[in-house]
């Protein structure tokens, strides 16, 4: 015969119902307060204002409850439903083998998507990845499978992740360091970064004029007086750079001279970088539209002294310089600014300096060379614009310091390899 | 290494800026700017009606200039500055002897910064002309001279000396400076984003300039701010901060100036009658299809290495290049000419402005 349940249990039970009519719980004894969550919990009647409600009882059985179940506020904004989740994968090069707290610290922006986790070849131990996600890792013997132990020496160091884009089946990429967490705005809201990229990638670009209000498709915000009616539609967004709060991304030497200098200021503003101009793309907070210019992101430049923090990499920036100039070419976009992420501290700047300025020499060369490149006509495809770069590079840079001779020859392989092993869908229309 | 500067910057240049004001009603707006404003002197540019008197608020060292003045100083030359329209302004640079010019419309006021604190936009500007700009290669953590900025992974070491900054371009913070037609769509709209920023406008590119919240360094770039025939007996208007900026622009570009935008804000109170500003702007928007693409084409020789020089050169290529567009170019042609006459004519000694002793204010 069934207990007939308590006058206490009825009433855990009307109060479940009733939460929306409830403003205050801190007056009820605590272990009603704890089965009222648990009820409520198991009724999936948790939202963020219930959720608010028992937190300000400030009772230490809520709080563990919310820790153990490792329950979080949602995050705001929302991705625009015109965008289907299995069109994004998220890529992230493990330099560091302990992903723990970036997945988690992660997890409300990353869950919905599939995640292509990338380990860098020369790291030793195993990764350690949490559970809930939608993933697929990738490791050197993976690379050496797709294409070849010869050239699975693009990928080491920070380049893993290029293996990722290169094996991805989806439309967009995002891709940020291992070391970077969500960041909060002014207001202290979580700052839903994959949210806010594509966002950037799916509204035009505008490289031709400049708008001095901004980003025009933005809320609240349009093309000002003088912008030429024929120049509003905008062209596609290939590429959207992300920036970063707390440790940015400065090179050894400025890092080292301002030790201690962070990044605080939050601006809020995504702009287009205008067309003919270059602009050093840190490939710490990325994404792309992989259909469009995938063959463009090369791991090209690879510096002798190349180490495991990013002041000992120059590869993003010679790939973004890459990737910009071709979306010139090609009438593409590249914006810039927002979403913000944060950069954790790590390494030592002074360190990376004694160990090598090569990065830092070498850009008073590559910086000419790019804004002197001129594409022809006849390229009319992301790989051929890849193959000029190249080829232009050998020329006037190959005898200047042997990286950039091994850089182009990198980038005609890169090339290949993109050809014969990465998936284009049948669907995009070519470039 | 950026570094930041170490001066006071506003006290530096009192007696080196002029803030140039054009109006036709009163300048009661001045009585919010009075604690930034009143150690400068202001050149105020009276368009319209001269019989009518401009109340300017005590305390304020000025020069006023109306009509009739316009006409007497430059004689026949006057036909170049406009009439009945704010692009009267550029009177002002003209007479002014200081290095540096700061203007600002009527209907502009202090505005607040996210923290409540008010903004003076003048000693902004002041920084932002101070401080070189970076035109070669895009910061993407924006002007890396302000404090807690630098210049980011990447950026050779070779660009980050900059180059002088010739102009300040400021924004506008409630009624965003949008045309006619974006008004009639979007008549409710503010802005009230605060982007906390200030940037160099890559070489090579244009952009719209708005004259509303404006400064710049009238040694270096002066007789380019000419604001063009606009306003009465003229086909269009609302274009005149446009063409100066687009000339302005090409011409720093061809200089190795450097031009910023972004901070400071002012707080934009009043929004013009949008049925009027499209009858001015109506031929500026089809015109503008055909000014954008013959400016993003102009190419000055080397052998053009003034400003005044380069000027001269763009009047002759929009003579040849625009006036199939319409006759009106023709007219702006020849006033751009008559303008950089005017202009050496009060602005003797040499190719560039004269550096003349800084002496007491009127």
């Amino acid at each position: 015969m069934r207990t007939s349940p308590s006058l206490l249990s009825l009433t855990i039970d009307s109060a479940v119902l009733n939460l929306s009519n409830i403003a205050d719980l801190s007056s009820l004894p605590d272990h009603i307060v704890v089965d009222l969550f648990l009820r409520t919990l198991r009724a999936g009647k948790l939202n963020e204002r219930v959720l608010k409600l028992f937190i300000a009882t400030g009772k230490d059985e809520v709080f563990s409850l919310i820790r153990a179940l490792n329950i979080r506020a949602t995050v705001i904004p929302v991705l625009p439903t015109t965008i289907k989740d299995d069109e994004i994968d998220i890529v992230i090069g493990a330099v560091r083998s302990d992903l723990t707290s970036f997945m988690n610290e992660w997890r409300p922006m990353f869950s919905r998507f599939h995640l292509i986790i990338v380990k860098d070849p020369d790291l030793k131990e195993e990764l350690k990845i949490p559970e809930g996600f939608n993933l697929d890792v990738y490791e050197k013997p993976h690379m050496d499978q797709v294409v070849g132990s010869s050239t699975s020496v693009f990928f080491s160091g920070y380049a893993c992740r290029y293996f990722g884009y290169l094996v991805s089946r989806k439309k967009y990429i995002i891709s940020v360091d291992d070391d970077c967490l969500p960041a909060r705005d002014p207001k202290g809201f979580v700052v839903d970064a994959v949210a806010h990229h594509i966002t950037n990638l799916t509204t035009p670009a505008t490289p031709f004029f400049f708008n001095t209000l901004y980003d025009p498709f933005a809320e609240g915000s349009d093309f000002v007086r003088g912008y030429p009616f024929s120049l509003r539609t905008g062209v596609k967004c290939a590429l959207s750079c992300g920036l970063w709060l707390n440790l940015a991304d400065h090179d050894a030497p400025t890092q080292a001279l301002k030790a201690k200098q962070r990044n605080s200021r939050y601006v809020d503003a995504v702009m287009t970088v205008p067309a003919g101009s270059l602009v050093p793309i840190s490939g710490i907070n990325i994404a792309f539209d992989r259909e469009v210019v995938g063959p463009a992101l090369v791991p090209a430049l690879k510096l002798a002294g190349e180490g495991k923090f990013r002041w000992e990499t120059m590869e993003d920036i010679w790939s973004g310089l890459c990737v910009k100039v071709v979306c010139d070419h090609l009438g593409l976009g590249v914006k810039t600014g927002l979403p913000y992420v944060w950069r954790t501290d790590r390494g030592d700047p002074i360190a990376s300096l004694k160990k090598e300025w090569e990065g830092v020499k070498l850009m008073e060369e590559v910086v000419p060379f790019f804004q002197s490149v001129r594409l022809p006509r006849e390229a009319t495809t992301v790989e051929d614009c890849v193959v000029e770069v190249a080829n232009a590079a050998k020329e006037r840079l190959g005898l200047t310091d042997p990286v950039f001779a091994r850089a182009a020859k990198a980038m005609l392989d890169w090339v290949n390899l993109w050809k014969s092993v990465a998936y284009i869908s049948s669907s995009s229309p070519a470039v | 290494m950026a570094q930041p500067s170490t001066i006071s910057p506003a006290t530096l240049l009192k007696d080196e800026l002029d803030i140039v004001i054009p109006t036709i009603r009163n300048l009661d707006f001045l009585e919010m700017w009075r604690p930034f404003f009143q150690p400068y002197h202001l050149i105020i540019v009276q368009d319209g009606d001269p019989s009518k008197t401009i109340r300017v608020p005590d305390g304020f060292d000025y020069e006023l200039y109306n009509r009739n003045d316009i006409n007497r100083i430059l004689g026949p030359k006057s036909s170049c500055i406009s009439f009945k329209d704010s692009a009267c302004r550029c009177f002002g640079y003209m007479v002014s002897k200081k290095k540096y010019i700061y203007t600002i419309d009527d209907d502009c006021f202090v505005a607040k910064d996210p923290s409540g604190k008010d903004i003076n936009a003048l000693e902004q500007h002041i920084k932002n002309l101070l401080s070189p700009s970076t035109p070669f290669f895009f910061n993407t953590l924006y002007d890396p001279y302000r404090d807690g900025a630098d210049f980011v992974r990447g950026y050779p070491f070779s660009l980050r000396e900059g180059v002088p900054t010739a102009v300040s371009h400021g924004l506008w913070l409630n009624i965003p400076d949008y045309d006619a037609p974006t008004q009639l769509v979007k008549p409710l709209e503010r802005n009230s984003r605060y982007v906390d920023a200030i940037m160099t406008i890559p070489k090579g590119t244009i952009f719209p300039m708005c004259g509303m919240n404006l400064a710049f360094n009238r040694e270096l770039i002066g007789p380019a701010m000419y604001f063009g025939l606009m306003g009465d007996g003229q086909p269009i208007g609302r274009y005149d901060d446009m063409w100066a900026g687009w000339c302005t622009k090409v011409i720093c570009d061809h200089l190795g100036l450097g031009v910023k935008t972004g901070l400071p804000y002012i707080w934009h109170s009043k929004a013009s009658n949008p049925f009027v500003n499209l009858k001015k702007e109506y031929k500026g928007i089809y015109w503008q299809e055909e000014l954008i693409p013959f400016f993003q084409s102009v190419t000055l020789p080397k052998d053009c290495t003034t400003v005044q020089q380069c000027y001269i050169e763009i009047s002759k290529q929009v003579k040849a290049k625009l006036s199939k567009v319409d006759d009106y170019f023709n007219k702006l042609a020849d006033a751009m000419v008559t303008w950089i006459e005017a202009w050496d004519e009060l602005n003797p000694s040499g190719a560039k402005s004269a550096e003349l002793p800084k002496g007491a204010s009127k």
